[in-house]
């Protein structure tokens, strides 16, 4: 049933050769051929705009107010590329490795090679685009580490990446609305898709500010909707992230993959307290300059300033003197939770760890005061030193100064980890498509090219390849069949039924008028996933994870409180939808996690862990894809694509 | 870093849709927390209106990280509020003492209608950027990237500039509802760098004559825009617009 559609061939030449066979759509016939693309961050706006560039009739819709603010913005980091720009060993074949090795094994080969070998043109676009990357004093372009590599690939805009590159999609966006090419619909979300003879033909969307349904035909439609990890309520995706548009598709056949796969991220603002609405994220860019340590002592309750060199623990740097404080995520998170689990955590919760720029603001002030040969004196050095540090990190600090009421140049960073990216999703094949002919997901919504953890800088770079590079051809390919498909009308059958679906369900959601809100349950909902389907996992919570979330979707169901009317900008009523389809997701995670008997990336079975408490891979049982099928309520069928690796030799992954 | 709660008196400009005349409504938040951000205060408040039967109070807001510019309040007479350099989600209520009456309204501009209660309708600033705020560049074309070196205080200037978050208020903060601080952050961000050069002209001109039809008032160099702006968009851009426009103008063909 899974055909993952990898070219035959050596993987160097696989992208190549797709390219080369691949059918074309000729420009008279582009200009016949509609497509929906459903969000608008970096997959979305560089799809839509790229297509439209091509001649293809294009829609997009967002729910946002502009196709700007999707929560691709506020990535900070940076952006990987195997550009080899400092000539420091890197090339496509090191980046690939990285992200498979990264990803635990458990991402395919020919994705993987794909997304490295065109890393390096989106790189050119953006630059060609007038993204302002950081520049060294010569006008090229700089560089930085980021976690899991031992090369510097990362291009970056200050600690602002994410916005600079979806200001250039948005543009290049905008650009082709100017032209006639594309259509955009802000303040409208996609409620379903409208399939006939078995392919996806459009979409019903509600018109966010008057509640009206709306039908829209498309030849195909792009799911560009990004990831699931407002599951867990609280994680750094922001407040209208959501998972409808993945898991509508779903509903109607599409498989859902590796939904367990979550990236807890380790560097993040501690919880402050129950009215906590999201966490605010602090770059892995960070780690380049900052150390993270606890105490020796366990309880130790002294200030972080009093608290003696030789009496603090950097554990990342002692457990894996290679990586250091480069560990990839998935393993820093871990070795976070494991020190305040063990009761070295600081701060009033005990739930977080330091994260220190002392050393490094010595570091830099030194190199300045060598730099312009003076003979300075501490404090001078100092001062020099987080000069530099701000140049570097500046928006990040006043960020983390404003939340916390903290000064981080004078004493470290409290930190902890939180939820941050998915790397499940819709399954695709190579080509980007679902199982449903016509439906593409493309970016963090799909599954495709992170395996078990995502390495940092990549997803940009991900969400980029896919819509500047990859769709552009893949799409060429289906397309070319439906040229002599003429647009279907909006009243045929189809789109009627569906739209009529939708609104039952939006008059069955509003004639519950019960008793708890909709923020409560998503709450409670958060409360049982990041306790039992968070960063350690064990089959006896999981079960009890998903008794506990069906009953929380009788319970939803029959008790939900939505006020307002339907026809209306009502944002508790999309908020509701959003929820209820969070809630089955959550059941599906849980029975997913349930499933993958190994411990490998962000997947960690508390059950499978080797002596000094790595995760514990079983390549013999679990070296595969879990693609769901939905077969009903609370009942999936698993499917399983193996993963054949040809050319890397999977491992016990080690950053020691 | 201490912290108590405090009890806060509201006055929120409520309107039920854009044809509403709308009004002020007074409410208590008991109780906040000074560690909450300002919107998570009116998360508790709405999470009470709704246990009540009432209508929650509509307001934009997604990334509640300060980047995505959705959050657009009036607070107490300036956009965003108190704090410099900042954006309603990230302000905190560290910013109020016990016992304060907070106003909040919607931004105020004929080219921002309100949509609901304090949610406005910015599209107007989407179709400013289709005049003219990008590069025409297709996918496919471009050169390598270090092919073209930047000079690195053109670059920085240019990213000083591209960081507006598209906001808004720089035009609620504005007695003449101009949108010059937004138009001239990305004439700057693009005119500056080698990529922009060849649309320089036709850019300044086709964006001027958008603002002017969406309704966006004059500039009188008050600077209110740069006071109250998130991201610290300097007034200066307003004068390299006038320039730029200035020459673009004598230089035009037609």
């Amino acid at each position: 049933m899974l055909n993952s559609k990898i070219p035959a061939g050596p993987l160097d030449t696989k992208w190549v050769n797709y390219k080369n066979t691949c059918k074309l759509v000729n420009p008279a016939n582009k200009r016949s051929l509609e497509i929906i693309v459903i969000g608008t961050g970096l997959a979305g706006a560089s799809a839509a705009a790229a297509l439209g560039e091509l001649g293809y009739k294009v829609k997009t819709f967002c729910f946002q107010d502009s196709p700007r603010r999707a929560h691709s913005i506020a990535a900070q980091g940076g952006i990987n590329a195997a550009k080899n720009y400092q000539n420091d060993g890197d090339s496509t074949y090191r980046l690939f490795y990285d992200t498979i090795k990264g990803g635990d094994y458990r991402a395919r080969e020919g994705n993987v090679h794909r997304l490295a070998e065109v890393s390096a043109n989106i790189i050119d676009q953006c630059v060609a685009q007038g993204v302002p990357f950081a520049r060294e004093y010569g006008g090229l372009l700089s560089n930085r580490s980021f976690g899991g590599t031992q090369v510097q690939r990362t291009f970056y805009a200050a600690g602002q990446t994410g916005q600079q590159l979806l200001i250039g999609a948005y543009q290049a966006l905008e650009r082709q609305i100017a032209l006639g090419n594309v259509t955009q619909y802000s303040r409208h979300e996609m409620l379903d898709i409208v399939m006939i003879d078995g392919k996806a033909r459009g979409i019903i969307a509600r018109n966010l500010i008057t509640g009206e349904l709306e039908r829209h035909f498309g030849h195909a439609v792009l799911l560009c909707t990004g990831g699931y990890g407002n599951v867990f309520y609280l994680s750094t995706n922001a407040m209208g992230s959501n998972v409808t548009a993945a898991w509508k598709a779903h509903k109607l056949g599409a498989l859902f993959a590796n939904p367990c796969f979550t990236q807890i991220h380790p560097t993040c603002i501690p919880v402050s307290g129950d009215h906590q609405s999201k966490l605010t994220l602090m770059s892995e860019s960070l780690r380049n300059d900052g150390r993270i340590w606890v105490p020796k002592k366990q309880g130790d309750n002294r200030k972080s300033i009093d608290i003696p060199e030789e009496e603090r623990d950097y554990y990342l740097e002692r457990r894996y003197p290679a990586f250091g404080n480069l560990v990839p995520r998935d393993v820093a998170s871990r070795a976070a939770k494991e020190r305040c689990d063990a009761g070295y955590g600081v701060g009033t919760s005990k739930q977080a760890v330091y994260l220190d720029f002392a050393a490094a603001i010595q570091r830099y002030g030194k190199i300045e005061a060598g730099k312009r040969g003076i003979e300075a004196d501490a404090a001078t050095i100092t001062q020099m030193g987080k000069d530099v540090v701000k140049e570097k990190y500046g928006n990040l600090f006043d960020m983390y100064a404003k939340i916390t009421g903290e000064n981080p140049y004078e004493e470290p960073m409290r930190i902890y980890p939180a939820v941050h990216y998915t790397m499940g999703g819709l399954w695709v094949d190579y080509e980007l498509m679902t199982n449903i002919p016509g439906l593409y997901s493309l970016g963090e919504a799909n599954f495709s090219d992170h395996g078990a953890n995502r390495l940092g800088a990549s997803a940009l770079m991900q969400g980029l390849a896919d819509g500047y590079f990859v769709i552009p051809y893949t799409i060429g390919n289906y397309l070319a069949d439906e040229i002599r498909t003429k647009a279907i009308p909006t009243d045929h059958p189809a789109f009627a039924d569906a739209e009529s679906k939708v609104r039952d369900r939006i008059h069955m959601l509003m004639n519950i008028k019960g008793t708890k809100t909709v923020e409560s349950f998503h709450k409670r909902l958060g409360k049982i996933m990041w306790d039992k389907c968070g960063m350690a996992r064990n089959a006896e919570g999981l079960k009890q994870a998903i008794k506990e979330i069906q009953q929380l979707k009788n319970e939803f169901w029959s008790d939900v409180r939505i006020p307002g009317e339907i026809n209306e900008m009502n944002p508790e009523l999309d908020k509701a939808n959003r929820v209820a389809d969070f809630i089955e997701l959550g059941e599906l995670m849980c029975l997913d996690a349930l499933n993958r008997e190994e411990s490998c990336g962000g997947h960690f079975r508390e059950e499978h862990q080797t002596e000094d408490g790595e995760a514990l891979r079983h390549d013999d049982k679990y070296m595969y894809v879990s693609a769901w099928e939905m077969k009903g309520d609370h009942d999936w069928q698993l499917h399983k694509e193996d993963l054949n690796y040809e050319v890397v030799k999977p491992s016990q992954r080690s950053y020691k | 870093m201490e912290h108590k709660n405090i009890n806060v008196k509201l006055k929120v400009w409520r309107q039920k849709n854009s044809n509403d005349k709308g009004s002020f409504e007074t409410y208590d938040a008991k109780n906040i927390s000074q560690e909450m951000s300002f919107l998570e205060m009116f998360d508790v408040l709405n999470e009470e209106l709704i246990g009540e039967g009432k209508d929650p109070i509509a307001f934009d807001h997604d990334c509640r990280e300060g980047i995505c510019g959705m959050c657009s309040m009036y607070i107490n007479g300036r956009p965003h509020g108190p704090w410099e350099a900042n954006t309603t989600c990230q302000l905190h209520m560290r910013a109020f003492n016990e016992g304060d009456t907070i106003v909040v309204e919607p931004w105020r501009a004929n080219s921002f209608p309100v949509i609901k209660d304090l949610m406005v309708d910015r599209t107007a600033f989407d179709r400013i950027i289709q005049a003219g705020g990008y590069i025409s560049v297709n996918t496919g074309n471009a050169v390598d990237a270090n092919a073209l070196p930047v000079d690195k205080a053109k670059a920085d200037a240019a990213f000083a500039a591209a960081a507006c978050i598209g906001c808004g208020a720089c035009v609620a903060a504005c007695k003449n509802s101009s949108a010059m601080l937004f138009v001239s952050a990305k004439v700057a961000h693009l005119n500056q760098l080698p990529q922009g050069e060849p649309e320089k002209n036709t850019r300044v001109l086709n964006m001027v004559a958008q603002m002017d039809k969406e309704g966006f008032g004059a500039c009188t160099n008050t600077g209110a825009c740069e006071a109250v702006c998130p991201k610290e968009i300097s007034l200066t851009n307003i004068a390299r617009l006038n320039a730029e426009y200035a020459v673009a103008s004598l230089s035009a063909t037609k």
